[in-house]
């Protein structure tokens, strides 16, 4: 019960310090992950409402893999990536490996399956009230997937969010790829598991918290963001 | 020149020997009208005959399970063009009410979609709200949107869903306005509704349909005086019919 009193105190230390280990292990976890998010997101809300509003033999099936994908385990996405990425791999020669863009594609591979699968759901939901409406007024598909997609913006941050959460709190993946290299790759999660690997477990667990905290706050803002734009747009 | 001086038509429409089912259950049975330009025709039933089903099958939103809904004009996309519906329950896309007007004229590559929406808002008396959240206006006022949405259009023939089936009076009335005035500038109406007193201040044609049949097709005069149809003669006398 002591260390966990310490590890707050420790943890608000951090903060309010401005503790320059700290502010660089969190800017990188931010960026990484925010990055990862992005890049997921941009392929993820297309193909997620494309699927939704597609027919074809075995989709049923493309359904639920990828619903299936959502809990990849991170190591082994973290490992793919590693074996791509290596000297040997098929995408050795980019010498990405153990650096914070290898650790953004295989968090965007990680998040692309979450943020895909309740795009598709969101989507699929919503065509059901929207359908009629779309090809009454003689909307392409296309047409219908973006006028979906723009319409369901809100719903969709709580799909995106979902996803950012999944990145940033991963470790396995980041592990493998980034290597945990002080000041290059080393992110809130891996230093977590560093600590506490030697034993610092108060650290640990203030590093624990501050990734909390990071995390409830963004969600929090987005909350607040979608909130205000939901009562003004309906 | 020609072209401008008479514009391809899409109309006369007509359904052959229509039939729809769901399944198992035969919702619309050897249906046969024909639709022609200019008319308000109001197709009329108890819940369930199958008007909504009628609709959707005419506007090409549902494929008909026998027979066939044939256009006299064969250019599909001209026939697509001619035509719009508003549905008893609108949908309002989540933007505002001049953005739900500029999004039906854009899918048509409307040159000035801007100024068509106002001009649209402007006649059903709402141009006042075209900056508001469309999904935060009444229901009278969303279906007042969707009607301007579908006017904006100028399609040639309109066909309306029970457009005021969960509406007060008031409402009912700019609706049933709307509705006149849209007719009144050369557009085809194709309307469902039970609300008799509707029918009989906007109807030129009666369509009456039962468990799916078409029973009587007359104009409404002799509809509302001289039914054809027990089935019919027992819905003016506001028996139910199952």
């Amino acid at each position: 019960m002591q260390e966990i009193s310490q590890s707050f105190s420790l943890a608000f230390v951090l903060i309010a310090s401005f503790d320059g280990a700290l502010l660089s292990i969190a800017g990188l976890s931010l960026r990484v992950s925010g990055i990862a998010v992005l890049a997921a997101s941009l392929l993820a809300l297309p193909f997620g409402a494309w699927l939704a509003l597609a027919r074809f033999p075995g989709r049923q099936g493309v359904i639920a893999m990828l619903n299936g994908m959502m809990g990849l385990p991170p190591v082994v996405v973290g490992l793919l990536v590693y074996l791509l990425l290596s000297r040997a791999g098929p995408l050795g020669a980019l010498g990405m490996l153990f650096t914070p863009s290898a650790m953004m594609i295989a968090q965007a591979l990680l998040i692309f399956p979450i943020i895909a699968a309740l795009v598709r759901q969101v989507i699929e939901d919503a065509w059901g009230e929207y359908r009629e409406q779309l090809v009454s007024l003689n909307a392409s598909r296309g047409q219908c997937i973006r006028a979906l997609l723009w319409d369901m913006r809100f719903t969709l941050t709580t799909a995106v969010l979902a996803g950012f959460g999944r990145a940033i709190a991963e470790v396995g993946a980041v592990m493998i790829v980034g290597g945990n290299i002080d000041g290059v790759t080393r992110v809130m999660t891996t230093a977590i598991a560093l600590e506490t690997s030697k034993g610092d477990l108060p650290l640990a667990l203030a590093l624990g918290v501050v990734l909390i905290a990071m995390v409830v706050i963004i969600n929090l803002v987005a909350q607040m963001i979608k909130t205000t734009a939901m009562r003004k747009h309906g | 020149m020609a072209e401008v001086m008479n514009p391809p038509r899409a109309l006369p429409l007509s359904a052959e020997r229509l039939g729809f089912a769901a399944g198992g259950v035969t919702v619309l049975n050897e249906v046969s009208l024909s639709i022609t330009s200019g008319s308000r025709n109001i197709v009329m039933g108890s819940n369930g005959a199958g008007k909504s089903v009628l609709m959707r099958l005419l506007h090409g939103l549902l494929t008909p399970t026998a027979g066939a809904v044939k256009w006299s004009n064969t250019d599909m996309a001209l026939v697509r063009r001619s035509q719009a519906m508003v549905f008893q329950r609108p949908v309002m896309l989540r933007r505002s009410v001049r953005e739900n007007v500029e999004f039906a004229l854009k899918l048509t590559g409307h040159e000035n979609v801007h100024r068509a929406a106002e001009a649209a808002l402007e006649r059903v008396g709402l141009v006042h709200l075209a900056d508001r959240a469309a999904r935060l206006c009444s229901g009278g006022e969303q279906q007042r949107i969707a009607l301007a949405r579908a006017w904006a259009l100028q399609p040639e023939v309109l066909f309306l869903d029970e457009p005021t089936a969960s509406l007060d009076p008031a409402a009912t009335r700019a609706i049933e306005e709307t509705i006149t005035a849209i007719h009144a500038q050369g557009t085809t109406i194709v309307m469902t509704t039970h609300d008799l007193g509707q029918a009989k201040r906007i109807a030129d044609r009666v369509l009456f349909l039962h468990h799916g049949r078409l029973v009587e097709d007359t104009s409404a005069d002799i509809f509302f005086q001289q039914p054809q149809s027990p089935e019919a003669a027992a819905f003016i006398r506001g028996e139910l019919l199952w």
